[in-house]
Parts: C-alpha cells; sequence; structure tokens
C-alpha cells in the first residue's frame, strides 16, 4: 500500500488563536522614533549598558532603561549564518544571510539582513550601514530598513565589544 | 527540616487593561517594592522563582523575557513553573527547606487582556479529548454550579451573597479591579453567561502581577519580629478526565485538610482563589469555614490576575495577618477546570 493509501487514524487540528500583541512603553517610543528614521536606544542608569531595541528594562539590573540614547545607522556584523532553507511566507529566496548587527554605542545586537554583498565576502567584525527604504513607506519597524550593506571602514575586533562595567 | 515564613508581599494594582504597560514592566515596580519594603535587593537573594503561561501572552518562554525585570547579574538561581505562582512559591519553599536558599523571591505575572482568556484556558485541559471541544472556562464552572446547587449543597442566595460581600470588601482594597457595590436587584437583572452563572458570577478579565519573599526561620527574624510561619502546605491534583469526578465533593481539598489537620485550627481569616461564586460557599462547608472571614480583600472576583490570583491569595492572607495581627490565616490556590488541583496553605503569626 502506497503511503497516499495508508488509512489515517488521526487528523490534524490547528490552534488558533489571536491576541492583541502590546509592545511596552519603551519599545513604543522606539518605534515611533524608528517611524521618523531614528535609531534611539536605551541606556541602564547604573551599569550603562546601551539597549537597541530597548524592552523597558536592564535585564543584568532589572530597573528600568530610562536614559535615550541616540544611536546612528551604523555598526558591525557581530555574528551571521548563510540561510538555505527557505521559510515559508518568507519573500527572500535563499541563499541569503542574516546578521546578528551590533550598532556603534548599542551593548547589544539585533538581527538583520546582510545585502550588496557577495556572500563569501561577508565576515564578523565587518563594517556595516543601514540602507532604508524609500521615507514614505516608513512605518513602526526595523523593516523601514530594507538590509544592512558593507561601508568602506577597516573591520573591528568583536572581541573588544564585551561589555564592560562603567 | 527549616520553617519558612512569608516577610513580605507586594501587589500590582488590578487592571482591566494594561494597555501599552509589557508583563516587564508591570513587574519590574512590584519586585523594587517588595524589595525596598524590606531594605534588601536580589543580592540576598537565594532563589527565584516564577509563574506564568505562554498563552497568556503568546509567546514563547514569556518567563524568560519576564526574568528582564529582575537583577540577574551576578548570576541567580532560578526557576519557573508554568502555572500559578503559588505552585511557584510551593517549589520555592522545598528549595528553603532543604536548606539549598535562605531566602526565595517568588512572583507572578499574567495580562488576560491581549488574547482570547476563555480560547486559552481551554488549552489547559487533556489535549485528546477535551481542549479539541474548546469548552470556555465560565460553562466549565457552570457545569459545577449546576451540580451543586442541584444537590443543594449551595443556594443561589449563596452565590449573590458571595458577589454582592465580595463588592463591599473590595472598598478596602486599593489594588481591587472593580470596587462598585452591587445591589441584589441589579445582580438578579444580570444576564446569564453560562446558567446558573450571570456574567457577575465570573471574575473580570484582569492584567498584573505579584512578588512575594520568604525566609527561612534562620533569616526571617532579620526582617521582622513576628514573621509569618507558613506551618502546613499541600497540593494535591484531580483527574484531568471531567466525567471521571465527582463534582459536588473535592477530594483533593478534604484529603489536604486532613493532612493538614485544620479541623483543630481557629481560623481568624481565609482568602479562597474562587473565581466564580459559587465556588465560595462550596469551599466555605468543605472546609468547616463557618463564620470565618472570607476574602477580605473582595477576591477573585473583584480582581482575578491569571497566574498571580492564587499567590493573592495566600499574599493578601499574609497581609491580613499582618496588619491586624491576626494568629491563624487559611489561603486557597487552584488551577485547572471546575476546582480540578488545589493547594491549601496554614499561615501562622508569631506572637
Amino acid at each position: 500500500m502506497s503511503s497516499d493509501q495508508t488509512p489515517k487514524d488521526y487528523r490534524e487540528s490547528l490552534i488558533h488563536l489571536e491576541y492583541q500583541y502590546t509592545a511596552g512603553s519603551a519599545t513604543t517610543t522606539f518605534l515611533n522614533q524608528v517611524k521618523e528614521g531614528r535609531l534611539v536606544g536605551q541606556a541602564c542608569p547604573k551599569c550603562k549598558a546601551v539597549y537597541v531595541p530597548p524592552r523597558g528594562s536592564c535585564p543584568r539590573d532589572g530597573i528600568a532603561t530610562t536614559i535615550e540614547v541616540p544611536l546612528t545607522d551604523k555598526g558591525c556584523i557581530e555574528s551571521f549564518t548563510v540561510v538555505h532553507i527557505p521559510i515559508p511566507g518568507n519573500p527572500i529566496v535563499p541563499p541569503y544571510v542574516c546578521a546578528m548587527v551590533r550598532l556603534d554605542k548599542a551593548n547589544i545586537s539585533f538581527l538583520h539582513l546582510i545585502q550588496g554583498v557577495e556572500i563569501e565576502d561577508i565576515r564578523i567584525g565587518m563594517r556595516v550601514q543601514a540602507v532604508w527604504k524609500p521615507k514614505e513607506e516608513w512605518t513602526h519597524s526595523l523593516e523601514n530598513i530594507k538590509w544592512f550593506a558593507p561601508i568602506d571602514e577597516p573591520d573591528i575586533d568583536v572581541s573588544t565589544l564585551r561589555f564592560k562595567e562603567a | 527540616m527549616k520553617k519558612v515564613a512569608i516577610v513580605g508581599y507586594a501587589q500590582h494594582k488590578i487592571l482591566p487593561n494594561a494597555g501599552a504597560l509589557n508583563e516587564v514592566e508591570l513587574l519590574m515596580p512590584v519586585v523594587h517594592k517588595v524589595f525596598a519594603d524590606l531594605g534588601i535587593s536580589q543580592d540576598d537573594i537565594g532563589f527565584t522563582c516564577s509563574g506564568s503561561c505562554d498563552y497568556l501572552q503568546g509567546a514563547a518562554f514569556a518567563f524568560v523575557e519576564g526574568l528582564s525585570a529582575i537583577q540577574t547579574h551576578p548570576p541567580i538561581k532560578e526557576s519557573h513553573v508554568e502555572m500559578d505562582a503559588a505552585w511557584a512559591l510551593y517549589e520555592s519553599i522545598l528549595k528553603v527547606k532543604m536548606g539549598d536558599a535562605e531566602t526565595a523571591l517568588v512572583y507572578g505575572f499574567g495580562k488576560s487582556s491581549p488574547g482570547n482568556l476563555d480560547s486559552i484556558i481551554s488549552l489547559q485541559m487533556d489535549p485528546y479529548y477535551i481542549s479539541p471541544l474548546w469548552p470556555d472556562r465560565v460553562s466549565l464552572a457552570a457545569l459545577q454550579a449546576r451540580v451543586l446547587l442541584e444537590q443543594k449543597i449551595i443556594t443561589a442566595e449563596e452565590m449573590m451573597a458571595a458577589v454582592v460581600e465580595s463588592r463591599k470588601h473590595a472598598a478596602s482594597n486599593p489594588n481591587a479591579l472593580i470596587t462598585d457595590l452591587l445591589s441584589e436587584d441589579l445582580y438578579n437583572s444580570n444576564n446569564y453567561k453560562s446558567s446558573p452563572l450571570r456574567a457577575l458570577d465570573c471574575p473580570p478579565i484582569s492584567d498584573g502581577a505579584s512578588a512575594m519573599i520568604i525566609a527561612s526561620e534562620d533569616k526571617a527574624f532579620e526582617y521582622t519580629d513576628h514573621p509569618i510561619w507558613i506551618e502546613g502546605i499541600d497540593h494535591r491534583i484531580e483527574s484531568s478526565n471531567l466525567g471521571s469526578r465527582d463534582l459536588a465533593t473535592s477530594p483533593t481539598i478534604e484529603s489536604s485538610a486532613k493532612l493538614l489537620q485544620l479541623e483543630n485550627i481557629n481560623f481568624d481569616v481565609a482568602e479562597l482563589h474562587t473565581q466564580f461564586s459559587h465556588e465560595l460557599p462550596f469551599l466555605q462547608k468543605l472546609l468547616n469555614l463557618g463564620d470565618v472571614p472570607i476574602n477580605l480583600s473582595g477576591g477573585p472576583l473583584v480582581g482575578n490576575v491569571m497566574m498571580c490570583a492564587g499567590l493573592d491569595a495566600i499574599g493578601k492572607t499574609y497581609e491580613s495577618l499582618v496588619k491586624n495581627q491576626l494568629k491563624h490565616g487559611l489561603a486557597h490556590a487552584t488551577s485547572g477546570p471546575c476546582l480540578q488541583h488545589n493547594m491549601l496553605v496554614h499561615l501562622e503569626r508569631q506572637s
């Protein structure tokens, strides 16, 4: 008996739940700035670590990150991976590169795409800058940045990026 | 084994919809308050344990996100239960009793406003036979209410009294979500949500967070001259198969009460995790509480933060003993449909 003739003794029953997602007040502030093309992190008043995107608290000290820190859209690749497997519903055609991008002056990195460079030339420590969508398409999302692309600056030794207490 | 005391408790004001505030932003001020009350910090805590639910938040590993509200450097010893934080307290008590920690921070948080609580709660049941039917929590509670009424274990008047009284008590609870007084006429004109339960017999959708600190007998006196000892704690669970349960009684509560020898204790106050009005007279009789003041905080009918309300029952009992210098308090926490899983806690104030 071929597999499609095998009688099924089960059925799939998908769970569907809807939520009104709340970004939180800190991330809401961040996304309002992103809509205007600005990247603003938040710093912990105690350890001074800068978080972008901010979640409202310093997970190290457990206190609110009350200090706003304007950042540039330049940084470096802290880590990356080449994606070969297509993700259902994702319009990007593999292979492509996802990287943890560490913005200058920030103490955490976030995930974004790297384009405008041959995959084999991408390396940890490479300097990159945001490539923004046209201003009229800006919304409350980091997708306002199409991807990060390399810039002509010397690489950074990422081991120097490790958090040091102020 | 060491005795364990509750030495601190703080609760966020219960909100119908915390709006833009996320779970971490709700939790952080509560943790800060419970520390500030004792003049201590996370550095003084030996074990940290939380209660939360991914399905409430609609995100995996909600408790990891929750940890952002806690100081985690230097690294902490931490655990989590996907349950009401009353069970996080239970785990923490074991840690302290076994000598693995001298102090513990327990917290719970939950927002019911972002999702559909009826659907979410039906996912906690047996995934083969019951969850696929998507029974909502109110209808399930109504099954038990119907059984209790038909067997004349409780009366409709007692259900109404539970609702009306909860509103009166809420007046003295600054964190209560509902504080409006309710007339009997208004109650009687309220529509049924799932007969015999009216909308007013059900708890409000609530957002919030709470935190508690416990300490071993070696440590407790550093924080207070009158520790509130956890004299007894026991929890038991019944079958997930609703059809095999007798909803007219609670073998779990009966056996826990027997084990904790509650019949010999004259309780001054009790806080019961009774989310639906019929559960209050039911447990009152089952536990022989007679004239014992119950749910002076208003209880879950005036604010019912999922994953917190059980811990809150224990916390409110603690607060009553501290504030009114009472001797014995009884707290109850529950989870699952129709009081499936129950915890009883006997608290005693050191005189």
